[in-house]
């Protein structure tokens, strides 16, 4: 049970730059109340490292509430913390114990650049996304209408849960392999479910797998991670949907 | 100088039709040679990013976030209007019309709602193609459901993730002209300046905030897409790096600012728990839908629940007041959010909150869950449910629409609100006010447009629900790529634009004066000290009520507040590289000044209308009281190098097609 006014020690990555090489530094944070989120714990530290003339840390965060994928903490060697299906942000420190120890570093990867301390450039899942995860349709407005194509419920339903990916790399960052299967399994496979999707889905798949392999991410071999650290619990199913539609857009048609 | 909206001569719902069919063009060859420059890629900015570029045009796009998939227009969560009448319920084009200026109470302009309404249609057909996975019925068509201030079903939704679903929809599209090479994307980089040169609209000066280089930026339109400023008050529904630079800035540089003070208060976010609190959350008005709101009758009763030795579970339904029921009994749960939330804050205010500070109500499932449960039982075929199955089943139906929420509430209060009910207060969410636009969405500076949320276009004094989501697609997909042709056709033969001359040279040294002087004024307090006290003053004489003597020491206050951040800031770091707390201050000292005009503007405004609820001016039963007579107008705000003495321009309100009258929900 933890305490309304708790004493922490903290082990945070700090690193000045993409040059300079990190080092883990201690810290001891006191008055912490449960009710606080990790990353407000984090304010706390850095308000209080700023009046010290210190640097503070350097994290990414945004909505606070768990849907931009800003936030990418890796905590006591979990991408996202102890919870499950959660981001940083929305972990609360009622989740600790006074008295604890936390080890906070940043995501890591090949594929994923250090830019300071807790941050990461993860650039390459957006030029992943330029690859081909989208539906080639420019904004007349002219489109179909949209109940013209009734599409059933479940596949609806199971391309929308796939489609809540939230970009933040976790996958990767649990990953032994820097594997980021995860997260193009998912993309590629809203639109696999989807009537909009199937015109462009060979080159699609094709072409995003291709820029995974550039940006430096790893292969998958079935350990599983991923999806038990993947804060919006998509599914390693997505990977075995986005290997068959691989394999079926390499082999030629015939004619 | 004459504020001229340009709105179009002719019928009301011809007026975008034969704009379109009369505005110049470009030619395709002509286009290639453009540069727009578009800051902010949320809704409003990635549709237009994607649009423009698919016409021609060569776009540069610029968010300060790691990934425009991360703006915070990701984050909305109940759905997105559009009139398609597909639940056969009575909607229409007009009818979404009428909806928006009423619930605008009657301070937004006619023509704009109109054609938002009109390609609100559009734009649903538009994300469907672009594989937005909408919920869907059992026939595999598309569900809807309803919003405050409305009394037909009109919301499109992804579960509580729409914005999610809109967004990665716009992104992608971006995405593919990024590819293409169309978009050049400018990610970690913050615009902090907008270059004029001959009265006309440049470029940009950004900084990029990885290596910490001031980077000046030339085009030949600039469109801002920069979001609300929700967050001068501090604690808000916004993201935390919401803000309002982009466009202070550019009011700085001339463009008018309409409607500071028109706030939107959303009633159902999770109430405040403690002072480390960095942010609010909202809890989504689709909840209202199936929640019910209520206080405790008795206030014996509110006191033993403050005091938790009562559960709201255990009080008896003739002892709970389900006010919004008993007040509004047409619209009852449903009617707008600043109705919604004065009417939590009367209560709490009269004693009969139910959390530890007396700021909260209850918004309770169980009625709705036993409600689904018993259908479900029903259409299950059995006959002899128990209570316990039905509310399981019950549960699972609730779980299928708003299971991401009910999860969010429960990481955040650790209560389980299947079991008992959520507790809620209102919380700044949403800003109606902004960069001043005529018709064609262009600022009072030739070349500059706003859309968005960032303009204060179409939602009057209050923005109805599911709105805003509606508005920056329409603006992005669709009313911009039209409008903005009509100017840059005069651009064609300009040619590139250079960013060697004297004005760019100017404005880069002003940005870079500013920010050594915050990082040198080397105070004792971080910006955050600051922007809490701001956003306590905004709260406590800004937000949900407001009177001219609180109005008055809240701008003596805020002045006082500039003058100890000037010299009381402590920044660390330099300009160089990665530097948060430097991004955070130039935000915040931008808030002070912006918090101080919602002030003027709030006192100005003798009259009460939509989210903007002056005390003096109420009717007897404590309703918002307009004073059409004297203040059916924007006021419209210049610059005039005194954050304290702007000068106020009216563009009147012109109703033509709507009998303006006191809106009333009961
Ligand atoms: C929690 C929540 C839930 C909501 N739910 C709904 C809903 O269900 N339905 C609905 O209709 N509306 C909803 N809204 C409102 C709606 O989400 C917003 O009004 C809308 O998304 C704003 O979109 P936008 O494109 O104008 O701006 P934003 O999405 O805020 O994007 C702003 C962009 O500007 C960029 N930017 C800002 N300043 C700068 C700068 N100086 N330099 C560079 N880039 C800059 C940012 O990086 C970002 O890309 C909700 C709002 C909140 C807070
Ligand atoms: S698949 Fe999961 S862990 Fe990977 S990026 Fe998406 S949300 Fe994050
Ligand atoms: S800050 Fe947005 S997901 Fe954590």
């Amino acid at each position: 049970m933890s305490s309304e006014n708790m004493t922490l020690k903290l082990k945070i990555w700090r690193q000045k730059d993409s040059f300079e090489a990190g080092k883990m530094v201690d810290y001891t944070i006191t008055g912490v109340s449960p009710d606080m989120s990790f990353l407000e714990m984090i304010d706390v530290l850095n308000d209080d490292l700023i009046r010290k003339g210190d640097d503070p840390v350097a994290f990414d965060h945004d909505c606070r509430e768990g849907i931009c994928g800003m936030c990418s903490m890796f905590i006591n060697g979990e991408a996202h913390g102890p919870n499950r299906g959660v981001t940083t942000c929305q972990l609360h420190m009622r989740s600790f114990n006074d008295g604890d120890t936390i080890y906070i570093e940043p995501w890591r990867s090949q594929g994923f650049p250090v830019i300071k301390d807790l941050m990461v450039d993860r650039g390459a899942f957006d030029r992943i996304i330029q690859a081909g995860g989208f539906i080639s349709v420019n904004t007349s407005g002219r489109t179909l209408d949209a109940n013209a194509i009734p599409i059933a419920k479940e596949d609806a339903d199971t391309a929308f849960d796939a489609a809540t990916c939230i970009g933040c790399g976790a996958c990767v960052a649990t990953c032994p392999n820097s594997s980021a299967m995860l997260f193009v399994g998912a993309k590629v496979s809203q639109f696999a479910l989807l009537p909009q999707g199937h015109p462009e889905r060979k080159e699609r798949v094709v072409n995003m797998v291709k820029q995974m392999d550039e940006e430096g991410f790893g292969n998958c071999s079935n350990i599983g991670a991923c999806e038990v650290q993947c804060p919006k619990n998509i599914s390693i199913e997505v990977i075995a949907r986005m290997n068959r539609e691989y394999f079926g857009a390499l082999v030629k048609p015939e004619n | 100088m004459k504020l001229d909206a340009r709105i179009p001569e002719g019928p009301l719902d011809q007026k975008w039709t034969r704009y379109k069919n009369s505005v110049r063009l470009v030619n395709p060859a002509n286009k290639r040679n453009i540069d727009v420059i578009i800051v902010g890629t949320g809704l409003a900015g990635a549709s237009a990013a994607a649009s423009l570029a698919e016409m021609g045009y060569r776009v540069k796009a610029f968010c300060f976030q790691d990934s425009p998939r991360r703006a915070h227009s990701i984050a909305a969560q109940g759905g997105i209007n559009a009139a398609k009448n597909y639940m056969n319920d009575g909607d229409s084009v007009y009818r979404l019309f009428y909806d928006t200026i009423k619930g605008g109470d009657y301070r937004s302009r006619e023509a704009n709602v109109h054609r938002l309404a009109e390609v609100s249609t559009n734009i649903i057909d538009q994300c469907v193609a672009q594989g937005v996975p909408f919920a869907r019925d059992y026939g595999g068509l598309l569900d809807n459901r309803s919003f405050g201030g409305t009394q037909v079903s009109r919301t499109f939704y992804a579960k509580g993730q729409t914005g999610q679903q809109l967004l990665l929809g716009a992104y992608s599209a971006m995405s593919r002209q990024i590819g293409k090479g169309n978009v050049k994307l400018y990610n970690r980089h913050e615009m902090l300046d907008l270059v004029i040169v001959n009265g006309k609209a440049r470029g940009i000066i950004a900084r990029n905030l990885v290596t910490g280089e001031l980077e000046r930026h030339s085009a030949h339109a600039v469109v801002l897409c920069t979001g609300g400023y929700g967050n001068v008050f501090f604690l808000s529904t916004n993201a935390m790096g919401s803000n309002v630079t982009a466009g202070w800035r550019a009011h700085r540089r001339g463009a008018f600012f309409a409607n500071p003070c028109f706030t939107q208060i959303h009633p159902t976010c999770i109430p405040v728990s403690g002072d480390h609190q960095s942010k609010l959350t909202l809890m989504s008005e689709s909840l209202r839908n199936d929640g019910r709101i209520w206080v405790p009758k008795f206030k014996e009763d509110a006191e033993a629940i403050r005091a938790k030795k009562l559960k709201p579970t255990d009080l008896p339904e003739d002892r709970r007041d389900y006010y919004l029921e008993r007040r509004y009994p047409a619209f009852g749960n449903l009617v707008p959010r600043d109705v919604a939330s004065r009417a939590a804050k009367e209560r709490c205010d009269a004693g009969f909150g139910v959390n530890a500070t007396g700021e909260a109500v209850y918004l309770d499932f169980s009625a709705a869950i036993m409600r689904y449960g018993r259908t479900e039982a029903t259409v299950r075929g059995i006959h002899n449910a128990s209570e316990d199955q039905i509310r399981e089943l019950g549960e699972k139906l609730v779980e299928a629409k708003y299971g991401n929420l009910f999860q969010m509430y429960e990481q955040i209060v650790a209560e389980n609100p299947y079991k008992t009910p959520m507790m809620i207060y209102p919380a700044v969410h949403y800003t109606m006010g902004g960069i001043w636009v005529d018709y064609e969405l262009m600022t009072t500076i030739p070349g500059c447009y706003a859309c968005g949320e960032a303009n204060f276009s179409d939602h009057g004094a209050n923005r109805l629900g599911a709105s805003a989501l509606m508005q920056g697609l329409a603006d992005g997909y669709f009313v911009l790529p039209y409008t903005i042709g009509n100017y840059l056709a005069d651009e064609i033969r300009t040619g590139a634009i250079s960013t060697d001359t004297p004005e760019f040279a100017q404005a880069e040294t002003a940005v870079r004066q500013r920010l050594e002087a915050l990082l040198s004024a080397n105070g004792s307090n971080p910006v955050d000290y600051y922007h809490r006290k701001l956003g306590k003053i905004m709260w406590d004489k800004c937000g949900m009520g407001r009177n001219a003597e609180g109005l008055k020491q809240a701008i003596q206050e805020i002045k006082a507040l500039r003058a100890e951040f000037d010299k009381g800031i402590k920044v660390p770091g330099s300009m160089k590289g990665m530097n948060p707390e430097l991004e955070k201050a130039a935000r915040v000292q931008d808030f002070l000044e912006l918090g101080e005009l919602m002030c003027i503007d709030a006192l100005t405004r003798e009259e009460s209308c939509g989210g903007h609820f002056r005390e003096e001016f109420q009717t007897e039963d404590g309703e918002a009281l307009r004073m059409d007579d004297t203040y059916n107008f924007v006021s419209s705000w210049k610059f005039t190098g005194d954050a304290s003495n702007p000068a106020l321009h009216k563009e009147a309100l012109i109703y033509e097609n709507i009998k303006v009258s006191q809106r009333s929900y009961k």
